[in-house]
């Protein structure tokens, strides 16, 4: 399921976690890597039980509860990377990569209270800032294609569609150079 | 009802046999698998015939196994229409190493194209 193609060139450096700034909504949020303890485990799975399922997409987050931790143990494993943005102690949003192949696919939430306050950009950034500093190439992606907002938040973050001929959107960006494909 | 199954021999086709005939088993459905070619599929269609003729056997149901050839999606579509099948049962999709489900090109377009039901095993 990765893509056959991604683009030739590389993306722009992103700012690399931990890093913090002030929300829309003039909230302090704290991004930052997943450091693998088990707090940071429950209060994202905390995030995710709060998660309004309209917002679900292609099946993730699960909805219940023992799914979402099953789910969890998957994305948070050593294998992928994680980031988390923080308010106080509240999780409001999530970024992960999780290897596939010789690529990284790329999902990001934010709890609904916390949409529409440009903490998606950071978080994104912030995901492929690390990704870029751990060495990571290939990232992609897959969209619905009526969630216009998402779609152009990836493009103006260097992403590229990839692949259009299915129902989902299928994105694809080159963190990393020094590579023949 | 009469059931015409799609099987490529992707990983959610498999599991759409197992469950199709199983349902068939128990509802007492007239059931016809058809083996497509599914060019992003890991298994031939010999192998994928072999393995619906298992698990037709295990199941102890008569049920026609038919190579398909040509473009999946459209011949299904039309030996559903063509020969009065009530329903189409296919793979529900894969679900990428993140848990993310994505839909195979043939479900698309047996979806957007079936005047019959689709059924998407999950």
């Amino acid at each position: 399921m990765t893509p056959a193609r991604f683009p030739d060139d590389v993306a722009e450096p992103f700012p690399e976690p931990p890093l913090s700034f002030e929300d829309r909504e003039g909230r302090v949020i704290e991004i930052r890597g997943y450091d693998g303890s088990d707090a940071e485990h429950e209060a994202l799975a905390e995030m995710y039980d709060a998660f309004d399922p309209a917002d679900r997409a292609q099946g993730i987050p699960p909805s219940q509860p023992a799914a979402v931790r099953d789910w969890l143990d998957t994305i948070l494993a050593d294998d992928c990377l994680n980031v988390i943005a923080w308010h106080g102690d509240d999780a409001a949003g999530h970024a992960t990569l999780v290897p596939d192949e010789d690529a990284y696919e790329l999902a990001i939430f934010v709890l609904q209270e916390y949409q529409e306050a440009g903490i998606g950009t950071r978080l994104m950034k912030a995901l492929l800032g690390y990704g870029q500093a751990e060495g990571i190439r290939k990232v992609w992606l897959t969209v619905e294609r009526w969630n216009r907002a998402a779609v152009a938040l990836y493009k103006k973050i260097g992403f590229e569609t990839s692949n259009a001929e299915s129902f989902e959107l299928e994105m694809a960006i080159r963190l990393n150079g020094d590579a023949d494909d | 009802m009469k059931v015409l199954l799609g099987i490529g021999g992707s990983d959610d086709s498999l599991h759409a046999l197992e469950r199709t005939v199983e349902r068939a088993v128990s509802a007492g459905d007239d059931l016809t698998v058809a083996v497509v070619e599914n060019p992003d599929s890991p298994r031939s269609p010999e192998e994928v015939v072999a393995r619906a003729e298992e698990v037709l056997a295990d199941a102890a149901l008569e049920a026609e196994i038919r190579r398909v050839e040509g473009d999946p999606g459209s011949r299904l579509v039309e030996i559903a229409e063509s020969e009065g099948f009530d329903i189409i049962a296919l793979g529900g999709g894969q679900t990428s190493p993140m848990g993310k489900i994505n839909l195979g090109s043939i479900a698309q377009f047996v979806l957007l194209n079936a005047t019959t039901s689709v059924t998407l095993v999950r």
